[in-house]
């Protein structure tokens, strides 16, 4: 089979770099098994509990980049509680251990502690890149030893971490001799900055490409940032508040007027509307606009901003644009991609910012459109049958009404219909998020057509098990399923045991599994790990007579190959 | 059991003391964005640790009282409990076996009332019931025990409430928005009247607060609050992060110390103030006037260092010194 030296081999795996295909080139034999593990440098590891260090050493032991994922996706809706687990230091300790040359790290969801910090930047000579996303547990403390010890830091990413703000020494613990970063961003810690570090920090960094500052950054800071690294591609506006004077306010028009490499913008998580038209002039050049945290950024000044960016191609925005604002980006933005629109108003004061017809106008304008995330107040089959018609190439396609069980509001009908349609034209289809009100005939149709179908979210919707049987047994390439407040029961979640085995994993809160069932799972499974996650004591569930029939909290269970953790909570039961 | 206790305090309420009125407690699911930051905060004290409280504690030194308990009252078994169990009762409980699950097709919408209710039952509660037991009893029932104990206070609920919450009650983890936007959507939304495009219906009412020494303003919607109390803990929230920093100016290391260090300045005067600009202009003390009248003439808020307040309200200034901290 193999006519050419392994070096050779080697090379020609170089050049493979998705994780699927490497994964799916090293089940061809055992010769290419044993190539590729030896030159594999990037990891990636959705579920940390589906294996453990010394198994991720064992077998990549020429290990640069990991990436670790830990609580399940409900988690950043606060349905998982925080001390569920997910924790980093493990994975840190074992790697200073193992001596590996780690130079990449990249978590999402998971529990990071100072010490974690402190000791992931002592342990690796070349650590270059820190990528931190929905994580908590750490505070400045620990960025100041990454910034401190890490000689040749290329990257600090934090992103909406949940922070602990010790205010803001880090930056200067970046030694002076520390130039090599390529990105910063700290937009989500809330305390104050030091700014004279920092000016100083991106003054000596010329290969700063992507900053992104916290609110704590004013006016004529970001003015002198801005004029000191005019190669900048990716900027996060912290606070843009405050009328500035009219220096100052020239002073940032001339220094943007000399980003001409800037291509992002993000923030203004203060602003002062009508100071947006100093960015007119770069608006051309950019392709990533997310002003989804600006809530002051309203009306014309949004949609004169928008009109200068002909070349966007992935924009997140507030539903206050409107389905008028939305009209403006389908015939400006003829190369978007993504789309998310987020709710501005989340006390439920019922105002319909955005409906169907903002969806359907995008959906006529943007022939590139591929993922889409859209909260909005209603929604119709007619429109998501339009949109289905006019995007088939949806990749992503995440809708949330965010009324409950609400229906088609000109029909009063399910939107089975509308959904339907989507799943059907959309061959490429791998996430998909429902809402509204819906029966199991949405779920026969994401099971007859939805094939490439990995991601899906589920809320108050179904009448019965089948529901979910029609899923389990369509979804051929299903590898997360999360499903909320829906009548599925044991039946469903009985049904093929072995189908678990092909995901990585399920989630289930407020449905109708019992214990009994949850039980019955665990004991056909062993290599599942079955976890419960109940208020109350689960030892009082044992004592009370109906046990089997207790319905079940919340169930997460995914497919692991070192059995069950243990560093699980006293209120997470593994069966 | 613990419902018996719930149903007793119940009577107490109709007169209870004139600083536990209603409450309007539509973020606790941290499902809301502007509550959040307050009542989210405040029931995820089981969650962080509680060094986080003892350290960045800052009295807000209003005149009528002092900020509420908060170690021992969310001194949760589990973390997740008030979220969960207490909205669970949204659901007539038809469906009984086990923790009542909300989202049945068309029960959510018909039930909003009684949730907030029951929530406004339980915070009600808190403030006449010793924290430590009843809270704990009431939020680890049996499960099977929860859906009896849902009607009953339900009906108790519908009785005699006081006035009707504004907001609808949420869904936990509805929409599904991560809390981190939510948090910074918070404090970033201004729905003044002056936008064009301001939303009627509620009528938020949002106000910038200062505080000497911070490098940036916050904006609060003084509509979430019902009461001093919940807006001067909101206050303290979010202003930690500031106080700390104060705190690490005495040179005290880790977080016990600073707390200790922080509680001493507390008792010596140099405790914040806040203070609201009225109207007039004029810079006043909060918490003499009722809430109403204060929400309608609020401008502005500023927490002001004690010492810095001592033109203002005199009696005022004294009355919050003597009054005894916990």
């Amino acid at each position: 089979m193999n006519y050419f030296p392994d070096e050779v081999v080697e090379h020609v795996f170089d050049f493979v770099t998705s994780h699927k295909d490497r994964n799916a080139i090293s089940l061809v034999c055992k010769s290419w098994y044993k190539i590729e593990r030896y030159s594999r440098q990037k990891v990636f590891i959705g579920n940390c509990y589906a294996t453990n260090p010394e198994r991720l050493l064992r077998r990549f032991p020429c290990l640069k980049s990991l990436t670790l994922k830990g609580k399940p996706h409900f988690a950043d809706f606060n349905l998982v509680p925080h001390e569920w687990g997910g924790f980093v230091q493990p994975w840190i300790e074992a790697l200073a251990r193992s001596r590996v040359g780690l130079e990449e790290l990249r978590l999402k969801r998971m529990v990071v502690t100072d010490e974690s910090l402190e000791l992931l930047s002592r342990s690796f000579v070349n650590f270059k890149s820190l990528v931190l996303v929905s994580c908590e547990g750490f505070t400045t403390d620990g960025l100041a030893s990454i910034a401190a010890n890490c000689r040749h830091l290329r990257d600090l990413d934090l992103q909406e971490n949940e922070i602990d703000d010790h205010r803001g020494q880090w930056l200067s613990c970046f030694p002076d001799t520390c130039t090599t970063l390529v990105t910063l961003n700290f937009a989500c810690l809330e305390g104050e900055t030091n700014l004279v570090a920092l000016e100083r920090l991106v003054a000596r960094s010329p290969n700063l490409k992507s900053l992104k500052l916290n609110r704590a950054v004013p006016l004529d800071a970001l003015a002198r940032l801005m004029s000191c690294a005019p190669q900048m591609v990716d900027l996060g506006v912290g606070s843009y508040e405050n009328d500035p004077d009219s220096e100052s306010y020239l002073k940032l028009q001339a220094a943007i007027k000399k980003c001409t490499s800037l291509r992002s913008l993000s923030g203004f998580l203060e602003a002062a509307p009508h100071c947006l038209s100093a960015f007119h002039p770069i608006c051309h050049n950019l392709t990533s606009l997310n002003l989804s945290y600006a809530a002051e950024i309203h009306g014309s000044h949004l949609i004169k901003l928008i009109q200068h960016c002909k070349k966007l191609q992935r924009l997140w925005i507030l539903d206050s644009i409107g389905d008028k604002g939305l009209e403006v980006v389908a015939s400006t933005c003829k190369e978007l991609q993504e789309l998310r629109v987020f709710p501005s108003d989340l006390v439920g004061g019922g105002n319909t910012a955005v409906t169907e017809e903002g969806l359907v106008a995008i959906s006529a304008g943007c022939p590139k459109l591929h993922s889409i995330l859209y909260f909005c107040q209603q929604m119709t089959n007619a429109a998501l049958v339009t949109v289905a018609k006019n995007c088939p190439n949806f990749i992503r396609f995440r809708l949330c009404i965010l009324e409950p069980n609400k229906p088609d509001h000109v029909t009063s009908q399910p939107l089975d219909e509308g959904f339907g349609a989507i799943v059907k034209a959309c061959k490429n289809l791998r996430r998909l998020s429902l809402s509204g009100l819906l029966t199991d005939q949405v779920f026969l149709y994401i099971g007859m057509y939805a094939n490439q179908l990995e991601m899906l979210s589920i809320a108050f919707a179904g009448d019965t098990d089948k529901g979910m049987l029609y899923v389990l047994n369509g979804c051929k390439k299903m590898k997360k399923l999360e499903i909320r407040d829906s009548p599925f029961g044991d039946t469903a979640l009985l049904a093929d045991v072995s189908k678990y085995e092909t995901m990585r994993s399920l989630w289930m809160s407020s449905c109708e599994v019992t214990l009994s069932g949850c039980k019955r799972l665990a004991e056909k499974a062993p290599w599942l790990n079955v976890e419960i996650i109940n208020e109350t004591d689960n030892n009082r569930m044992e004592e009370n007579g109906h046990e089997g029939r207790q319905k079940v909290d919340k169930l997460y269970l995914y497919r692991t190959v070192v059995g069950t953790r243990m560093d699980a909570p006293p209120f997470v039961w593994i069966l | 059991m613990s419902y018996r206790l719930l149903s007793v305090d119940k009577e107490e309420l109709d007169i209870s003391p004139p600083g536990l009125k209603e409450r309007n407690y539509l973020g606790l699911s941290d499902c809301s964005s502007v509550d959040s930051s307050t009542i989210h905060n405040r029931v995820q004290d089981g969650e962080k640790s509680n060094l986080n409280f003892k350290a960045t504690e800052l009295r807000l030194g209003l005149p009528e009282s002092q900020s509420p308990e908060r170690e021992t009252d969310f001194g949760l078994l589990s973390p997740r409990t008030p979220d969960e169990k207490l909205l669970f009762p949204l659901l007539p409980s038809k469906d009984i076996a086990a923790s009542a699950t909300i989202g049945h097709k068309n029960v959510v919408s018909g039930n909003k009332r009684g949730f907030a209710d029951t929530w406004d039952e339980f915070s009600s509660v808190k403030g006449s019931v010793r924290p430590g037991g009843g809270i704990n009893m009431m939020l680890s029932p049996k499960i099977k025990d929860v859906p009896k104990s849902i009607q009953e206070e339900r009906s108790h609920a519908k009785g005699g409430s006081n006035n009707a919450p504004a907001a609808k009650a949420q869904v936990v983890g509805w929409p599904p928005i991560r809390s981190y936007r939510k948090n910074t959507m918070a404090s970033s939304t201004s729905k003044n009247t002056d936008e064009v495009d301001g939303k009627p219906g509620l009528g938020a009412l949002f106000v910038k607060v200062s505080m000497d020494g911070a490098p940036y303003l916050r904006k609060v919607d003084l509509r979430t609050y019902t009461c001093y109390q919940q807006l001067s803990s909101a206050l303290e929230k979010m202003f930690s992060c500031f106080t700390l920093g104060q705190c690490g100016l005495h040179g005290a290391q880790g977080r016990e110390r600073m707390s200790e260090t922080k509680l001493k300045d507390l008792l010596h005067g140099s405790e914040f103030v806040l203070t609201y600009e009225d109207k007039d202009g004029d810079w006043m003390l909060v918490g003499d006037v009722p809430w109403e009248i204060f929400t309608e003439t609020c401008q502005k808020l500023k927490i002001m260092k004690g010492s810095d307040s001592i033109g203002l309200a005199p009696g005022a200034v004294e009355k919050s010194k003597n009054k005894d901290r916990v």
